[in-house]
């Protein structure tokens, strides 16, 4: 029962490579004055990227944190945009001030017993936390959710990556 | 066998066992390639959280790159329904 989470189906397959062509053919279908400066690439760079990882969220739907809280950036990120261009608070300073606690409790911990287990914790905890930055909404999440995300967000990264390669060859022929 | 009795600092999860733990590590690390083959008492769950890091970065950094090789390739083609068609019969 478990492998049928992990496994891509052909279902997500296709529904990702649906959603990914029509969003290229949209990106395509805007004329901008000079199609080839260098400006006008990156923006569509940066169009086609948001696409592809929009596509991937959407076709996992609400299942995953993960897929849920990449939607969630992503509409929120548009939303910005469209808003003002000036403000851009940034929600990252609390989770840094919070982590920076968080390791300072931790390395006055070690001063006080340090053995090789207390080692290999410590850096199991900080690799977590390393996990957790990669994840999206790995911040939110417990350790057991965080490896279960993980290892979903993997294999949907992978069929991501197999996909938009394919694509990529097909065009260039 | 190390028991990770000390759980002071993630005290907020004080419900989950070592063996959910482990288990949910060995799962990832038969994902990643480059641990695939190793024994799971061989490789110690740090380091797998390390390489699934690194292997998540460089998933990153390919869609990435393939993103900036796709914004390039449609400057010079024209898409259109028929393509799309043909695109996904050819991945199906």
């Amino acid at each position: 029962m478990n492998s049928s989470h992990l496994n891509p189906s052909s279902s997500l397959k296709s529904r990702f490579t649906t959603r990914f062509l029509r969003a290229l053919t949209r990106i395509n279908a805007r004329k901008p004055i000079s199609p080839s400066s260098p400006r006008e690439i990156f923006q569509r760079y940066r169009r086609i990227k948001v696409a592809a990882d929009k596509s991937m969220a959407s076709s996992v739907r609400s299942r995953r944190t993960w897929s849920r809280a990449t939607l969630w950036k992503l509409r929120s990120r548009s939303c910005l945009q469209l808003a003002s261009l000036g403000r851009r608070r940034s929600v990252k300073t609390s989770t840094i001030t919070s982590r920076q606690a968080i390791m300072k409790k931790t390395s006055h911990e070690i001063e006080n017993k340090t053995t090789t287990e207390e080692d290999h914790q410590d850096r199991f905890v900080g690799q977590a936390d390393k996990l957790r930055e990669l994840v999206p909404g790995g911040e939110a999440m417990d350790l057991c959710n965080l490896l279960d995300e993980t290892a979903h967000y993997i294999k949907c990264l992978t069929t991501q990556v197999q996909l938009m390669r394919k694509i990529v060859d097909f065009y260039s022929l | 066998m190390s028991s990770r009795r000390s759980r002071s600092r993630q005290s907020g999860v004080s419900r989950i066992t070592d063996d959910q733990i482990t288990d949910l590590v060995s799962k990832l690390q038969q994902l990643i390639p480059e641990l695939r083959g190793r024994r799971s008492d061989k490789v110690s769950a740090s380091k797998i959280l390390q390489e699934t890091c690194n292997c998540i970065r460089s998933l990153h950094r390919e869609v990435d790159d393939l993103s900036d090789r796709l914004s390039e390739l449609l400057a010079s083609t024209d898409t259109d329904s028929e393509q799309a068609a043909i695109i996904r019969s050819l991945l199906m």
